[in-house]
């Protein structure tokens, strides 16, 4: 199949397009066929994608399933996936059909929240799979436009700021990355990113109205792609749109927030941030990784005092997200390969978690930890569920946790010490705001009289965490399933990486001579 | 005077005549009774021309001793500016009989002010221009005022009048200095006079005389006092007019004199279209921000759009100028749109204009809801909608002419007007359940107004129906 990639992509914009014009009505029999029907469109765009999984080949370092075609303006279509983004597509096609199977209580425009869902998800993947500038922007940002209804027709009570706050919080970083980009078409003449990738940007030091500015030109072009995926990671102090957003979007929008949509800030650190600019991305590696440091310690502290549940596991998510910018900007093999295991380890069980509120939320309608409480003595089914993925988020030895912040805590402290000692006390903070988030909501007796009659888990709802404490736990004690497919991408990047460097030092001492 | 020349301008005088002969007609015949059947003949007229501009013609031909020049920018622009006023003519025709507004002169005026854009953009010399102008204005000026009988009507129509001839007052005060200094008034003179870099101090004095009058007729900042209450007071479908195809042609006379008339000292005007770009962007997202009224809203959206287009201008490139006629073709087709829906915004038959009556508009009308959500999208710039692509083509106009500063304004201030137009998405789709809400239905022509705009801003993308081709022809006629 020569366009499986859009064939993937399209599969869930198609079905999204059939509900907009076919089906009409919004009675019982409408909004069955329109969860059906987004049901059966997601796992079928899982089960094409296992297609690319199946055909990939780890060893070749350069783009695979190449689709080209000219665009407007010379920029063109083109879609491709290589050893760092092949994960994040098979992510998102397997977290898709668990959100829409989370969802199957909605009773409110059912048609349309599948709609924006099925966009969603047309739109994440081509985000993923995008090899040219403006088709990766118009996929970034479009992305923005069904969270934002997600948010504000399906969220809570202060949806309304959240959404606002969302949108336009991630619209102002991304609009830097816009002017960016078009002095990057300017510059090499270009928006093809294979080629991108090669062509090498400016970075003799310059200066404008007196500032200097080292590293020029690439200095300029990370700051600006840094403003728009570190909001979009979120890295401190640009993450406060998320425990918002997190709060108040349906569990659902939730899942994919923390799933997928946070993935992409360090998948653009990945394909742009660091190969295009490594001169620029080395100037400001120290703020990065202190950035990052901080973050870690910082976000862990303030999800201990958090009193709603979904805003904890919102800024554990920040906390999460600052080991892997600390181990994109390593830049070594343990710290990338690390970062990228992180990122996928996080989908499954920050989504879990999202889902586990989820459960207890759909029974008693408050997120508020001090409403539960020995909820183990009804629901011992959620009680194990929600303990592995505690666990899995403390980063316990054996859960897919652990291996992502080991990775990540190895490379950082070959480059930056005291990164790493900062960093790993994070670790510690975050076991304790965790554990005692755990047993605050399940251990203790029952002795809320609102949470007598509450049941336990539906076949359903189990079904929707099987395949992900199957993962959770697979890639726990066999991390070789993604560090395999990843790690000759890998290698490659920071090879180059350290090539571009070593040239450019070269250079100035040329210059300087 | 020859045959040939009268051959390039067989539009203009076809329209014109037209026009004329119809008034007569209906003068001595039913008068109003005929009007509808003129709003739709006239519509037809301007399709036809539309048609017959773009496919014949090759090549720039001057008429009229260079008085007037034909080329494939203005072919671009005209077809453009006819286009947009056939559609809003159609658009007006059941809201104005509905409230007894129809009269036979409307479609008329609509058409002769049509004529003087299309002199606008043809002018090649600064009494062609003036005379162009003020064809198109007067026009204007009456239907703004229109409904007779309401005070905001014709308050539009005084305070457009008044600033209007002011702005006139400046254009020709500054034509006379450039005539005086170059000692001609022909584009063709004046460029030989104005190189880069020895532009005479009367030259430049005049310069920016004519482009504060031109862009009074833009509405750029800060010569756009008049737009807010001019939008406001007249009826909507003359906004609607107002704020597709004299905008055009507005932007079409802007090119033409800065490129044919000034095209050797880019330097020297560069950095003042670029002022007004950047006041024109920021004003209209920060001054929408409060308003509740649709129509305000408009005006100011579509200051911030001038303010874009003005980008590509500042530029002073081939590239800058493509960027412009695509922006300005994008945002014609979204405002025909987005006001096809405030048209069909009534209430118990009476027009509305609140925002707030938008309240879970989407539950109501699920369809007309969607369409508006794209259109507001791509009025913010958000990808994937075409609206997004006007924006990237001025930006990238403006980085390569190294004006960087002022695309990162740019995206700032989009940032800023993307709340307001999410706030009419907020109405639509987040508001309250138990609100009272708008009629439903609507007419069918609005309806597919509405869905043909959303309809091409979605699937625009793909190759933008040819209009980038046409546009890179139509600017690289204009700048050599």
């Amino acid at each position: 199949m020569d366009n499986l990639l859009s064939i993937v992509t399209f599969i869930p914009a198609v079905a999204a397009l059939i509900l907009l014009v076919f089906l009409r009505g919004d009675d019982e029999a409408a909004n069955r066929n329109a969860k059906w029907l987004a049901m059966a469109a997601t796992s079928m765009t899982f089960l094409v994608s296992l297609f690319i999984l199946a055909e990939f080949d780890p060893n070749d370092t350069g783009f695979q399933f190449v689709e080209e075609a000219p665009w407007l303006l010379g920029l063109q279509y083109k879609m491709g996936v290589d050893g760092i983004s092949v994960l994040f597509v098979m992510l998102t096609t397997f977290i898709m059909p668990l959100v829409i199977a989370a969802s199957w209580n909605v009773t409110e425009r059912v048609k349309e929240y599948m709609i924006a869902f099925l966009m969603l998800e047309t739109l994440m993947l081509g985000v993923f799979m995008a090899l040219d500038l403006v088709l990766f922007y118009l996929f970034f940002e479009a992305g923005l436009i069904p969270m934002f209804l997600i948010i504000g027709i399906w969220g809570g009570a202060n949806r309304i700021y959240a959404s606002f706050k969302f949108f336009l919080y991630t619209f102002l970083g991304s609009v830097l990355m816009l002017v960016a980009m078009v002095g990057m078409f300017a510059e090499a003449g270009t928006t093809d990113i294979e080629q991108l990738l090669i062509h090498q940007f400016d970075f003799e030091t310059f200066s404008i109205a007196g500032v200097t500015i080292v590293g020029g030109l690439q200095t300029l072009l990370f700051l600006a792609f840094f403003a728009s995926f570190a909001v979009k990671m979120p890295m401190w102090p640009v993450h406060t749109w998320l425990p918002d957003a997190h709060v108040q979007a349906p569990t659902a929008g939730s899942v994919v927030l923390a799933a997928i949509l946070l993935k992409m800030g360090g998948y653009g650190f990945l394909r742009f941030s660091i190969p295009m600019f490594p001169v620029g991305a080395e100037v400001l590696t120290p703020l990065v990784l202190w950035m990052s440091a901080i973050a870690i310690v910082y976000t862990s502290l303030v999800a201990l005092v958090q009193e709603d549940m979904k805003k904890l596991i919102a800024y554990s998510s920040v906390a999460h997200m600052g080991f892997v910018t600390m181990g994109i900007f390593a830049a070594n093999q343990q710290g990338v390969d690390g970062a990228i295991f992180q990122m996928i380890s996080h989908g499954f069980i920050s989504g879990a978690l999202f889902l586990c509120v989820g459960v207890i939320y759909d029974r008693m309608h408050t997120r508020e930890i001090d409403a539960y409480g020995g909820l183990v003595n009804r629901m011992p089914a959620y009680a194990l569920i929600f303990m592995l993925f505690t666990m899995a988020n403390v980063g316990l030895p054996g859960t897919s946790g652990f291996v992502g912040e080991f990775l990540t805590l190895v490379a950082i402290f070959q480059v930056n010490t005291w990164v790493a000692a900062v960093a790993t006390t994070g670790v510690i903070f975050s076991a304790a705001y965790a554990l005692w988030l755990y047993r605050r909501v399940v251990m203790g007796d029952l002795i809320k009289e609102s949470l007598r009659s509450i049941t336990d888990m539906s076949p359903r709802e189990r079904w929707i965490f099987a395949p992900l404490v199957a993962m959770t736990l697979l890639l726990g004690v066999y991390p070789a399933l993604v560090l395999d497919i990843t790690g000759p991408a890998v290698a490659a990047l920071v090879s180059n990486y350290d090539t571009a460097l070593a040239a450019a030092e070269a250079a100035s001492q040329l210059a300087s001579n | 005077m020859t045959s040939a020349d009268l051959t390039l301008v067989l539009p203009e005088i076809l329209l014109a005549v037209y026009a004329m002969v119809m008034l007569l007609v209906a003068v001595y015949t039913s008068k109003d009774g005929l009007a509808s059947t003129l709003v739709w003949m006239t519509a037809g007229v301007m399709v036809a021309l539309a048609a017959y501009i773009g496919v014949t013609g090759e090549g720039a031909k001057s008429a009229f001793n260079g008085m007037l020049m034909i080329d494939g920018f203005a072919r671009f622009a005209k077809v453009t500016i006819l286009l947009a006023a056939a559609s809003v003519l159609i658009m007006s025709e059941g809201y104005m009989k509905s409230r007894d507004l129809l009269r036979f002169e409307y479609p008329l005026l609509v058409a002769l002010s049509a004529v003087g854009m299309m002199v606008m953009v043809s002018a090649a010399d600064l009494m062609a221009l003036y005379m162009g102008l003020e064809l198109q204005s007067l026009a204007l000026y009456v239907v703004a005022s229109l409904r007779r009988d309401s005070v905001k009507s014709t308050e539009a129509g005084l305070k457009y009048f008044v600033l209007g001839a002011l702005s006139s007052g400046l254009l020709l005060y500054g034509a006379s200095l450039v005539y005086g200094y170059a000692g001609t008034t022909l584009f063709s003179g004046i460029i030989e006079t104005a190189q880069a870099g020895e532009v005479s101090l009367g030259l430049l004095f005049g310069l920016v005389f004519l482009m504060a009058g031109m862009a009074f007729k833009v509405s750029a900042v800060p010569f756009h006092m008049w737009t807010p209450d001019v939008y406001e007071g007249s009826p909507t479908p003359v906004t609607a007019f107002f704020a597709t195809a004299p905008k055009v042609a507005a932007m079409g006379l802007f090119a033409r004199v800065l490129h044919d008339a000034f095209g050797n000292a880019v330097s020297d005007w560069s950095q003042i279209v670029a002022l007004l770009s950047v006041l024109s962007m920021f004003l209209g997202a920060v001054a929408a921000i409060g308003q509740t009224n649709i129509k305000r809203l408009m005006a100011f959206s579509s200051i911030a759009h001038m303010g874009y287009a003005l980008m590509g201008l500042a530029a002073g490139t081939v590239l800058g100028v493509q960027a412009m006629l695509i922006y300005m073709a994008i945002y014609v087709t979204m405002n025909v749109g987005t006001f096809a829906f405030i048209l069909m915004m009534e209430k118990d038959g009476q027009p509305v204009t609140d925002i707030a009556a938008l309240n879970m508009y989407s539950k109501r009308e699920p369809g007309k809801a969607l369409a508006m959500l794209v259109l507001l999208f791509s009025l913010a710039g958000v990808p994937p909608m075409l609206g997004f692509f006007g924006k990237f083509y001025v930006l990238r106009a403006a980085y390569e002419a190294d004006l960087a500063w002022l695309a990162i304004a740019g995206v700032v201030a989009s940032v800023i007007g993307a709340y307001y137009y999410l706030r009419i998405v907020f109405y639509m789709y987040f508001g309250d359940e138990n609100a009272e809400g708008l009629d439903s239905g609507g007419s069918t022509i609005l309806w597919g107004f509405l869905m043909a705009s959303a309809a091409v801003m979605v699937l625009g993308i793909a190759n933008m129906f040819g209009v980038e081709s046409a546009a890179a022809a139509a600017a690289a006629t204009l700048v050599n």
